[in-house]
């Protein structure tokens, strides 16, 4: 959107003025009341059956036809709203009657067992706030990039179901059981192999995402969830594991979700998530004005908890803490936030973040560098943003600086 | 003791794997004590008393019903069914049933490339042979997929590895050999080994 489209806009909305309390807009929007018809002089909307988005606000995922991405720069708090929660499939969202639904455990166990939707939820239940991230969500390139196309395939919500151990425990696991493969019920099959520690560690079942069934997009009626990792192994519409001693090396563990890295190798099994941050607010296509900022984005691990977020906004010569927003949950979408003072003239901003393995964030460079490629799955870089004198603000180059005011 | 159990296993896919991937190297659970696994298996709140050896709740799969969807192939053979394909008949179903999408030869179509000497392909890039049958018959073709009979997955197999000159046009494909087609991408795979802290990988 241009600077006098978002204007054109604000002007017919007019109520933008307490939607988006910040920046350049909300003053050149301030219009008088009178344009507006007045809610204190009409009688309102009476309870309905279904909550409705206000007509005012314009959330949307962009999509294509493997994918639709989070607008990341529109949200506030870190719970993605269900309905724009991204999307990755393989072969288009299934339809599954949760009365028909099965879920067969065979192979290596002692007892292979089917269980329906209403077995599952008599199990003992949990609920877990966590993202879940394509592994596949770098794009840069472009100055003209919203956080929503550069990383919009990450998302967060709170999943509830069993975890998979409970499941584990009632089938019974043979010795050589090593290996399991889950296999959704869409179009594509979905297969992957997943390593059995991990479905004892923390692997789920869920069922319900956000209080809510699971969206069907999201696996409904129920998928596999493994927090941390990249956002395929957690199959959706599951309806089959097969306990086995071995990997299945199934087409989207060697063809795909594999990358190339230095002398020519291909890694795999490349599943966990790395450190990531990225500042939503101010960002591509937002206008600011120069004054006090709040500069405002999500930080996440695969490995664990966050534990410093750092800003710059000097293009990388000094760093500064930014602030966390409690409770930091381990594996999920961590807001920051950051005042700043901003003087006009055109600079750099940028965040990364750190976790608590002691992994910092790297630059762009230093991942192509370390993996000698240029793109591809797995690619977490910090994202600069350049702001102009005239309060645009686009997708910067990364500037490969590593020294911090922590490291001196 | 999770994490001890996740390190042991990591431990033992890296031991076995320095180089290259084998399908039978990637063992870890035959050294755990069984009798500890029942341990493991107990969640925190299942440590508590008030849990059941077993909830009863769901019921035993019967052969049939695992049939019905276990189609898996693993690299080793085992999910193969019975048959057998060449390459001449492949070209022929691929022409009908894949041309459209991924080109005449395998190439230059909508969709992905099957066949090249360059770049990403199933000659540069597949590890294992058995993948192409498990995906192909799993999903393949898009528009209708889990339409093709075995014979043809088979055909359409023989068809694609020998494009690939991954084996001899007039070569045989069967449940026996076809684990053993030498895959020369899988020289190149390598255990993921990044593990947080300061390293970037
Ligand atoms: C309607 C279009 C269409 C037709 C027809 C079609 N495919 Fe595909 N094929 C696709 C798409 C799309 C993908 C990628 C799917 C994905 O990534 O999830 C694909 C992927 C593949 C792959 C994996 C490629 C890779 O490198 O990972 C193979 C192998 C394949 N197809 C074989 C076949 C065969 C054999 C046939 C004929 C029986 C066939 N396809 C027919 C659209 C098609």
């Amino acid at each position: 959107m241009t600077r006098r489209q978002l204007i054109g806009r604000v002007a017919a909305l007019g109520l933008v003025l307490s939607q988006n309390p910040y920046g350049r807009t909300t003053q050149a929007g301030g219009l008088p009341l009178t344009e507006l018809d007045d809610p204190t002089k009409k009688l309102g909307v009476f309870p309905g059956k279904i909550g409705t988005r206000s007509t005012f606000e314009k959330l949307e995922k962009t999509t294509s036809q493997t994918s639709s991405r989070s607008p990341l720069q529109d949200f506030h708090g870190t719970i993605t709203p269900s309905d724009l929660h991204f999307e990755r499939h393989h072969g288009g969202v299934p339809v599954i009657d949760p009365e028909r639904y099965e879920l067969i455990i065979h192979g290596m166990v002692e007892k292979p067992m089917k269980f329906s939707l209403h077995d599952l939820k008599r199990f003992p239940s949990v609920s877990r706030i966590s993202f879940l991230e394509c592994s596949g969500n770098y794009r840069g390139g472009n100055e003209k990039l919203t956080p929503q196309q550069i990383c919009g395939l990450t998302s967060q919500s709170e999943w509830t179901g069993i975890m998979l151990s409970t499941l584990f425990r009632e089938v019974g696991l043979k010795p050589k059981a090593s290996w399991f493969l889950a296999e959704g019920g869409d179009a594509a099959v979905m297969t992957r192999s997943i390593p059995i520690s991990k479905g004892l560690d923390d692997a789920m079942i869920v069922y319900a995402q956000n209080g809510e069934a699971v969206r069907p997009e999201q696996g409904y009626p129920a998928r596999l969830f493994l927090p941390g990792w990249e956002g395929n192994t957690s199959v959706k519409w599951i309806r089959r594991i097969e306990v086995s001693d071995a990997p299945f090396m199934t087409r989207e563990e060697t063809s795909k979700y594999t990358e190339r890295v230095k002398d020519g190798k291909i890694r795999q099994f490349s599943v966990v998530m790395d450190a990531r941050s990225i500042i939503t607010f101010p960002t591509y296509p937002q206008v600011v004005e120069r004054g006090w900022i709040e500069i405002r984005g999500i930080a996440w691990s695969g490995r664990g908890r966050v534990t410093l977020v750092e800003i710059s906004v000097d293009n990388g010569k000094n760093w500064y803490p930014a602030r966390l927003q409690e409770p930091v949950l381990n594996k999920a979408h961590t807001g920051f936030r950051f005042l700043w003072q901003w003087d006009g003239r055109e600079t750099v901003i940028m965040s990364r973040v750190y976790d608590d393995t002691g992994y910092r964030q790297p630059f762009l460079k230093e991942l192509q560098d370390a993996r000698a490629s240029r793109g591809g799955y797995h690619f977490n870089p910090v994202t600069p943003w350049r702001l102009k004198p005239d309060g645009s603000v686009v997708l910067a180059d990364a500037v490969p600086r590593i020294r911090s005011n922590r490291d001196k | 003791m999770y994490r001890n159990i996740f390190l042991f296993i990591v431990s033992f896919i890296l031991l076995g794997c320095s180089s290259s991937i084998k399908t039978g190297d990637i063992r870890s659970y035959d050294t755990i004590d069984i009798g500890r696994v029942k341990e493991i298996l107990l969640p925190q709140q299942a440590l508590d008393s008030s849990w059941p050896e077993s909830f009863g709740f769901g019921r035993s799969a019967s052969k049939a019903d695992i049939e019905r969807w276990d189609i898996d192939v693993m690299p080793d053979g085992r999910g193969l069914p019975k048959g057998k394909g060449v390459a001449v008949a492949g070209r022929s179903i691929y022409l009908v049933k894949c041309a459209s999408c991924h080109g005449q030869d395998g190439s230059g179509g909508t969709y992905d490339v099957l066949v090249s000497k360059k770049g990403k392909s199933i000659g540069t890039y597949w590890p294992y042979a058995t993948t192409l049958f498990d995906y192909i018959r799993r999903t393949m073709p898009f528009n209708m997929p889990g339409s093709l009979k075995d014979e043809e997955v088979y055909h359409l197999t023989a068809y694609l590895l020998a494009a690939n000159g991954l084996i001899d046009s007039v070569d045989v494909i069967t449940q026996k050999n076809l684990p053993s087609v030498k895959m020369p991408a899988l020289a190149n795979f390598v255990i993921d080994d990044r593990k947080g802290g300061p390293e970037i990988k």
